[in-house]
């Protein structure tokens, strides 16, 4: 069984996880082109090698950031993301 | 020692012929360079050679030939996809596959064995109706078919009602196969290396050499030495994604581990290749007896090819509930491919937005019985600069059109 450190829950069972995909800055959807807003739901980095990605705790329902080896399938760090998104951030009305 | 084994060793014809000159010496560029020397690669330097008189051609891996995807898929081929663009590309294919082994002088053990896809819930009979109507309309052969007849075709399975999850149809697709995989990659490589096809194993890319705008492609620099080429192809399943990133483009692909697992070898009992979306297993029994079996990809990305109990628990327990009378069969040995994953279970084939540079990459977990039908459609690109008609709809603009082509429903088991 593999092990995923949770910030809320402490370790669980990497199944009681969900991969939720790389960090990316999302576009503001009511300004943005439909170009660059189908690369930003479509386009990865798919890196060979650290990558940060959305987790959540399905169980409880936390999201959080983790960050992983993609080669050695290692769990460096995972934190709540407060810690990237310190503000809450709005969008423009459509 | 006897005689005759004497008489063997002094023969003409032995020792035999290697059936391809491997690693000749580098020359400083080709025409066209092919990055990967899997099937995919392979068949489209067959196919540029045979269908277009391009040979000044080199296929370019960095480990063996045929030793990526091509030896870690479970060899099934099929047509019986969801949307018309996927039926009719691989439909194409099945008629390649029929007679490959006439065409490459190489017998590649095709088995027509049938294929089922079994239902457990009212939701994928609906999926299945739908696939049936769809390729019956392209003129595949599939049909529904229910219990009764399912158990004469595989008497072997549990299809009581009293198990979890009850097999409540299947869509029939007879002239579902299974072919020796090795064999495709090495006959396709004895057929190029015939026409003066470059084969280089142990040759890793280490960088796409493009114009100083990045716009044009000139050629690839290797770990033996840089290597001039107008026409580059990557054929890299799981590493589409860095060989892109070499000449600035992302893809829309993840990198997700695929695991399979053979059994011991069993006498012959499993004649059609079982398929079963909801328990995430599809097992077909190989001409050595051994069950080949697979399961859904992981559960998130990654590069390595380990091994995890989470996987052997949940297929083990989804194929005792198909088939009980295996609980004291062993596992014989264990594999993982990564698998290139698309958003909508389709590949991604054609011309890219740097010129020269093609691709043949989202091949995920469907790759292998495309391998034919990718050899003419990717070798008709690179010789015309034009995607053929068959792939058009696979064309990596899709994504920025919205244009996807959804195959989610056929492409394989639960992702």
């Amino acid at each position: 069984m593999k092990l995923m450190p949770c910030p809320l829950n402490g370790l669980r069972n990497i199944q009681e996880f969900v991969c939720g995909g790389e960090v990316a800055v999302m576009p503001d959807p009511a300004t943005v082109s439909d170009e660059d807003w189908a690369e930003h739901v479509f386009l990865q980095d798919n890196p060979a090698g650290v990558v940060r990605e959305w987790w959540c705790h399905a169980a409880t329902s936390f999201w959080f950031i983790a960050e992983r080896d993609t080669r050695t399938d290692e769990i460096l760090r995972t934190y709540p993301a407060a810690e990237l998104f310190p503000e809450r951030r709005d969008f423009a009305r459509p | 020692m006897p005689f005759g084994l004497l008489k063997y060793g002094f023969a003409r014809s032995y020792p035999a012929k290697r059936l391809f000159p491997v690693r000749p010496p580098l020359k400083e560029g080709y025409d066209v360079v092919i990055i990967g020397g899997g099937g995919h690669g392979l068949a489209a330097a067959y196919h540029l050679a045979h269908d277009h008189g391009i040979t000044d051609v080199a296929v370019l891996d960095k480990g063996y030939l045929g030793g990526g995807n091509t030896a870690r898929n479970t060899t099934i081929v099929r047509a019986n996809y969801l949307t018309p663009e996927g039926v009719s590309f691989y439909a194409e294919s099945m008629k390649l596959w029929r007679d490959l082994s006439v065409r490459l002088g190489f017998n590649i053990l095709y088995a027509q064995r049938g294929h089922l896809t079994l239902a457990h819930t009212d939701a994928s009979v609906r999926t299945m109706r739908w696939r049936a109507e769809v390729n019956k309309h392209l003129d595949v052969d599939s049909e529904l078919i229910w219990p009764e007849e399912i158990g004469r075709l595989v008497p072997s399975m549990d299809l009581s009602r009293t198990v979890r999850y009850p097999v409540l149809a299947a869509l029939y697709h007879p002239p579902g196969a299974i072919a020796r995989h090795d064999a495709v990659a090495w006959g396709y490589a004895a057929r190029a290396a015939d026409k003066g096809v470059e084969l280089h194993p142990e040759t890793e890319v280490t960088a796409l050499l493009t114009t100083p705008d990045g716009s044009r492609v000139t050629g690839v620099e290797t770990s033996r030495g840089p290597v001039r080429a107008n026409r580059v192809l990557q054929a890299v399943a799981g590493s589409s994604s860095l060989i892109a990133g070499m000449a600035g483009l992302r893809l829309p692909i993840r990198s997700i581990p695929l695991q399979a697992c053979v059994s011991q070898p069993l006498k012959p009992f499993l004649d059609p290749i079982i398929v079963s979306g909801s328990l995430h297993t599809y097992v077909s029994q190989s001409a050595r007896g051994e069950l080949v079996m697979g399961g859904a990809t992981d559960p998130y990305p990654l590069y390595g090819t380990r091994s995890t109990l989470d996987f052997k628990e949940g297929l083990m327990g989804h194929m005792l509930e198909l088939f009980p009378g295996l609980s004291e069969v062993r596992i014989l040995r264990q594999w993982a491919g990564i698998a290139d994953m698309t958003p909508d279970f389709s590949p991604i084939m054609g011309p890219t937005p740097v010129e020269g540079l093609y691709i043949d990459a989202g091949w995920g977990t469907w790759g292998f019985k495309a391998t034919p039908i990718c050899g003419v459609t990717m070798a008709h690109t690179l010789a015309t600069g034009e995607a053929h008609p068959l792939i058009r709809s696979f064309a990596l603009q899709r994504f920025r059109a919205f244009d996807q082509v959804g195959e989610k429903g056929a492409a394989s088991v639960g992702h």
